[in-house]
């Protein structure tokens, strides 16, 4: 029984082989509709995510099968101080795959650990959320047609974002990945993942402050919310906020094969006009999330078109 | 100060000065009924300093931990007086129940009974990793 708890969970063939899927659940999506039937799908959200959840049971929903569970610990047995373990074992019973989603890191890996059924993380904290980068390689892979021999430019908050270092990640396989890590010196890449992942591979990058002067050599922009509250003190937020919003000006910067992305949900680091801008690709990117999605679940239920 | 050679026994030799203390805790050597001799700040031509660990019985000693404390330190097994062979220690790759997660949003700080998990992400520097948080360990440097 295999599960998704971290993106290095599966081999660069086993990711390759689930977005070839998920490219085919796109073309064929008739073909899919029916092969979950009588398979269903729990999601236990142990902390609110809307745009997660509903990816997940509109995948599912796709796929011919059914969904139960919650959206908040409130309404789950965890409010009477149950643990992860036995909720799982409990919910293993009823579903034959289990998405979750908790406040505190490394809950999925436990509850795999007991778990009857596959456990897929939807996010644990701010450690890991596999599916979005999936979700990510997927956008990539459409939109760019490759994952290699690419320039992407990941802005914004670099230090506290599980997106990015979960993309940062991922990519490491794949070949002439340049990276532009763009971010205020407060939230720069941790040293251990610039060490451990993008020194170690030999992923060649270059770190500004300054949005700008990256745009015109990118191939895929990555936008990521920066938070004031990460900032020591509001002067530097606001000397250096502009820099991270992306607007129709700075868009034509980029590159006119270029693609913008972001893990939504946005607050006003991309500007609404951008969303006319066909490079603009952050709401496909939110459907592509539901495919991949659809994908993994028949890959971890072990069923066929 | 002498303190006698033991006939049945295993001698922990080599350890850095100061840390015995430690090893006796973490082996749960205060649990044997067996005598147990802790000596430190012995003269050490190679260290200058260290400390011995006798046990005067032939136990199950968790190399694991005493990898992790330091690969250097000596394990001696005694039989009938006479030294009849030496375990050499690494770096293990994993850690159960050793250390702690100091990370107050890892799960291992609110599940029951959640077994302590680390592993080595790094063998140049002896660092280790919370299995479930990725949380670097930083309460031991490697000696």
């Amino acid at each position: 029984m295999r599960h998704l708890i971290d993106i290095n969970d599966f081999t660069t063939e086993e990711i390759e082989q689930l977005l070839v899927q998920a490219e085919d659940i796109i073309a064929n999506r008739a073909a899919y509709s029916q092969v979950c039937r009588g398979k269903k799908l729990a999601t236990l959200f142990f902390e609110p995510s809307t745009r997660t959840r509903l990816s997940f049971e509109a995948a599912m929903y796709e796929l011919g099968g059914n969904v139960l569970g919650f959206s908040e610990a409130q309404s789950s047995s965890a409010s009477k101080g149950e643990s992860v373990s036995d909720t799982v074992r409990v919910v293993g019973c009823y579903a034959d795959i289990i998405a979750m989603r908790h406040p505190k890191e490394g809950a999925p890996l436990l509850a795999s650990k007991c778990s009857p059924v596959p456990i897929i993380n939807a996010g644990d904290g701010g450690h890991c959320h596999p599916t979005q980068t999936l979700t990510d390689l997927l956008t990539i892979r459409r939109e760019m047609g490759r994952l290699s021999d690419l320039t992407v430019g990941i802005c914004g908050d670099l230090k506290f974002g599980r997106t990015v270092h979960s993309l940062i990640s991922a990519l490491k396989v794949y070949s002439s990945i340049k990276l532009r890590l763009i971010a205020p010196e407060e939230l720069r890449l941790p040293g251990y993942i610039r060490k451990d992942v993008v020194e170690r591979n030999g992923m060649e990058y270059a770190e500004t402050d300054r949005l700008e002067d990256v745009m015109p050599e990118l191939d895929v922009l990555y936008m990521t919310r920066v938070q004031r509250e990460r900032f020591f003190n509001e002067e530097d937020y606001i000397r250096l906020k502009d820099s991270f919003i992306l607007d129709r000006k700075k868009m034509k910067l980029l590159p006119e094969k270029a693609i913008v992305m972001h893990p939504l949900p946005r607050v006003n680091e991309i500007s609404v006009k951008v969303d006319e801008d066909p490079r603009a690709s952050y709401f496909r990117q939110v459907e592509n999330g539901k495919f991949v999605r659809m994908a993994l679940i028949m890959k971890l239920l072990e069923v066929q078109k | 100060m002498n303190i006698d050679g033991i006939t049945q026994g295993i001698v922990l030799d080599h350890i850095a000065a100061g840390r015995s203390m430690e090893i006796y805790h973490l082996l749960h050597l205060d649990q044997l009924d067996c005598c147990v001799a802790i000596i430190k700040n012995v003269r050490s031509s190679k260290m200058g300093r260290k400390d011995i660990i006798k046990i005067d019985q032939n136990i199950e000693i968790n190399l694991d931990v005493l990898g992790y404390i330091d690969p250097n330190i000596t394990v001696n097994v005694i039989e009938n007086g006479t030294l009849v062979g030496k375990k050499k220690l690494t770096l293990p790759t994993s850690l159960t129940n050793v250390i702690s997660c100091s990370n107050p949003r890892c799960i291992t700080t609110t599940e029951q009974e959640c077994d302590q998990i680390f592993h080595l992400a790094d063998p140049e520097t002896g660092l280790y990793r919370c299995a479930y948080c990725d949380t670097a360990y930083k309460g031991h440097k490697k000696s």
